[in-house]
């Protein structure tokens, strides 16, 4: 009885202490499709993915026309950074270069930056579809995943990486406080 | 200018006397040619000079691109540009003369502040866009920060303290904490990082804890008295003091609020194998050089000369500098010239009296956490490595920096 009498303030205390409310009242509440529009970091779970698909198969002609021209046709050979590692499985995953298609954590990295940062002075320009058919290019070109396999914003982010879990987590950072114990600093 | 100068001329003949000290005789042919005069040479003031004044031509200091890779390079692209510290004074960069680094390289955007805007969201109550304008009305902050790029490592082949130590500046930066949008959009208790992203063509994004955004991090549109150049991100970036470089967010218009480590390319690039050399990163260690004497400079002969450095940690203020004359034997306290600022360049000097003998030339520093600034052979055991030629610095490089002064007065890198 005492605890239903009760209850109703407790939770008008929860309320008002959960609600802050905005001290200044500047600022714009953005619509839902600004926000879609502006939304394009993609992390782990791919939530942001939008909709589209690819696979390696139609990623090739795509390579071909809009990134073989700085990357070379093999990802090797071209001035822009290598896609492709020039050692193979048999080395180390650590040993093998800075490959982000191969080096990753998540294949949705991948996609990002594709999506954001490529190709060079045409970035933005590549449909949805095209950033999924190019991450399973490249993906395919590095063993990660068959060519016929087909990438969305559903199958993007199950696909496992060589990685694993094999890099270090960053320690919680804290104010004033050293990063490194027993480093000589 | 040509057709404003008989109304200069004119005015200088009728007002010369109100100015005083020189005379008309002495002044007024200094604008006509070729006739002999006695003061110095007029600098010829067109109206752009009155709008925005320019240093002296005599004044040369530069930066260079750094690290071998020109700016702008085949593409276009601007990527590492050093700062002249070899002639730096006091703890302030010019903006002109401020480092600059990009993400992968990159166009330098051109912001209307008009249409720019800033928007919040994610894990918040109430997610929010900002213009310029907005963001003025907000309680500002005005705080001396360094920023320094994490690949600010000396090396062997450097020449110079441009060279060694240049992708570091320290400016004076005014804006909004982040803590103050944070609180105005209503922060979700999941919330634990938060991704920064610019608007340039590459829309650069990094991922940092929400701690750091809590703390001290803000957004500034201000730049050393006036707006943030385009260099550095105008119309505004992100500053989030004594984190690496890439960190401070430029042409920022964009945080979301998230639950996890985003892994962006940016943060892609942080990644590596050794617990140890991730927790070096993010966090600029104590550091500092001497400016005054450095390599590529000349001593004009033995006597005494005010040695001149720089010293920051990004982990907060600067408490103690050292200077070594011998070689790392002995270490001197140096004077901290006016007062350390959280964060920021912090100028030093010790009085020496070169008695003409080769030596070498060290500083170190302590700061207000009690770090204090390693050698590269205490770094080196650290590692458990021999410290030889081959020995590079693991993670972020802010060990001391040894100048080696030559009995007839040349200094050269001591890594060398």
């Amino acid at each position: 009885m005492g605890m239903l009498r009760v209850l109703p303030f407790v939770l008008l205390m929860g309320v008002a202490a959960l609600a802050q409310s905005p001290r200044y009242g500047v600022g714009r509440t953005p619509t839902a499709e600004e926000i879609r529009a502006w939304d394009i970091s993609i992390g782990p779970t791919g939530e942001e993915l939008p909709p589209g698909r690819g696979s390696a198969k139609e990623g090739a002609p795509v390579y071909r026309a809009k990134c073989a021209g700085c990357h070379g046709a093999t990802g090797l050979e071209g001035t822009a950074p290598i896609l492709k590692s020039k050692a193979g499985p048999d080395v180390e995953l650590w040993e093998r270069g800075r490959i982000l298609p191969l080096r990753a954590p998540f294949a949705t990295t991948v996609w990002d930056y594709l999506n954001r940062a490529m190709p060079l002075n045409r970035e933005g320009t590549l449909t949805a579809d095209e950033v999924y058919a190019l991450t399973a290019f490249l993906l395919y070109m590095n063993d990660v995943i068959p060519e016929e396999q087909i990438l969305d914003a559903q199958s993007l982010p199950k696909v496992k990486m060589p990685i694993g879990d094999d890099y270090a987590p960053l320690p919680d950072w804290k104010p004033r406080t050293p990063r490194l114990k027993g480093y000589p600093y | 200018m040509g057709a404003k100068r008989p109304d200069r001329r004119g005015f200088l003949k009728s007002g010369a006397a109100l100015a005083g000290g020189f005379t008309v005789g002495a002044v007024a042919p200094a604008i006509g040619q070729d006739q002999e005069h006695h003061g110095p040479q007029m600098i010829h003031e067109g109206k752009d000079q009155i709008a925005y004044g320019d240093r002296s031509k005599h004044v040369t200091s530069v930066r260079i691109a750094h690290g071998g890779r020109p700016s702008p390079d085949p593409w276009g692209l601007t990527f590492h540009i050093a700062a002249p510290l070899q002639d730096s004074v006091g703890v302030i960069t010019p903006s002109s003369l401020h480092y600059i680094g990009t993400t992968r390289g990159s166009f330098l955007p051109d912001i209307d502040p008009k249409e720019h805007r800033l928007m919040i969201h994610g894990l918040v109550d109430r997610p929010l866009t900002f213009t310029m304008e907005d963001l003025k009305r907000f309680p500002s902050v005005t705080r001396l920060h360094f920023i320094e790029c994490a690949g600010n490592r000396s090396s062997r082949r450097a020449k110079n303290v441009q060279e060694t130590h240049g992708m570091t500046s320290c400016a004076e930066w005014t804006g909004v904490l982040l803590s103050t949008l944070l609180k105005e959009c209503g922060l979700k208790g999941s919330a634990t990082w938060f991704v920064a992203e610019g608007s340039e063509e590459i829309k650069g994004a990094s991922s940092m804890p929400i701690a750091k955004a809590m703390d001290d991090a803000f957004v500034a549109y201000g730049m050393n008295g006036e707006a943030v150049r385009p260099q550095q991100g105008f119309p505004l970036r992100l500053m989030v003091p004594g984190f690496e470089g890439i960190f401070h967010t430029k042409w920022l218009r964009r945080i979301k609020i998230v639950d996890r480590y985003y892994i962006n390319y940016n943060d892609f690039g942080h990644l590596d194998r050794d617990p140890k050399i991730a927790a070096l990163e993010y966090q600029i260690g104590p550091k500092s050089v001497i400016t005054f004497p450095s390599a590529g400079q000349q001593l004009t002969g033995r006597g005494f000369y005010e040695i001149s450095g720089l010293a920051w940690s990004g982990g907060g203020a600067i408490k103690k500098v050292e200077v070594s004359t011998d070689g790392g034997k002995r270490w001197n306290t140096a004077e901290i010239k006016g007062s350390a600022h959280r964060m920021a360049h912090t100028r030093f000097g010790y009085e020496w009296n070169w008695d003409g003998q080769e030596t070498e030339l060290q500083s170190r520093c302590t700061d207000e956490i009690g770090q204090v600034q390693p050698s590269r052979a205490q770094i080196a055991k650290y590692w458990n490595k021999p410290f030889d030629e081959t020995f590079s610095v693991p993670g972020l490089d802010n060990s001391i920096q040894p100048w080696r002064i030559a009995s007839d007065g040349s200094v050269t890198n001591g890594h060398a």
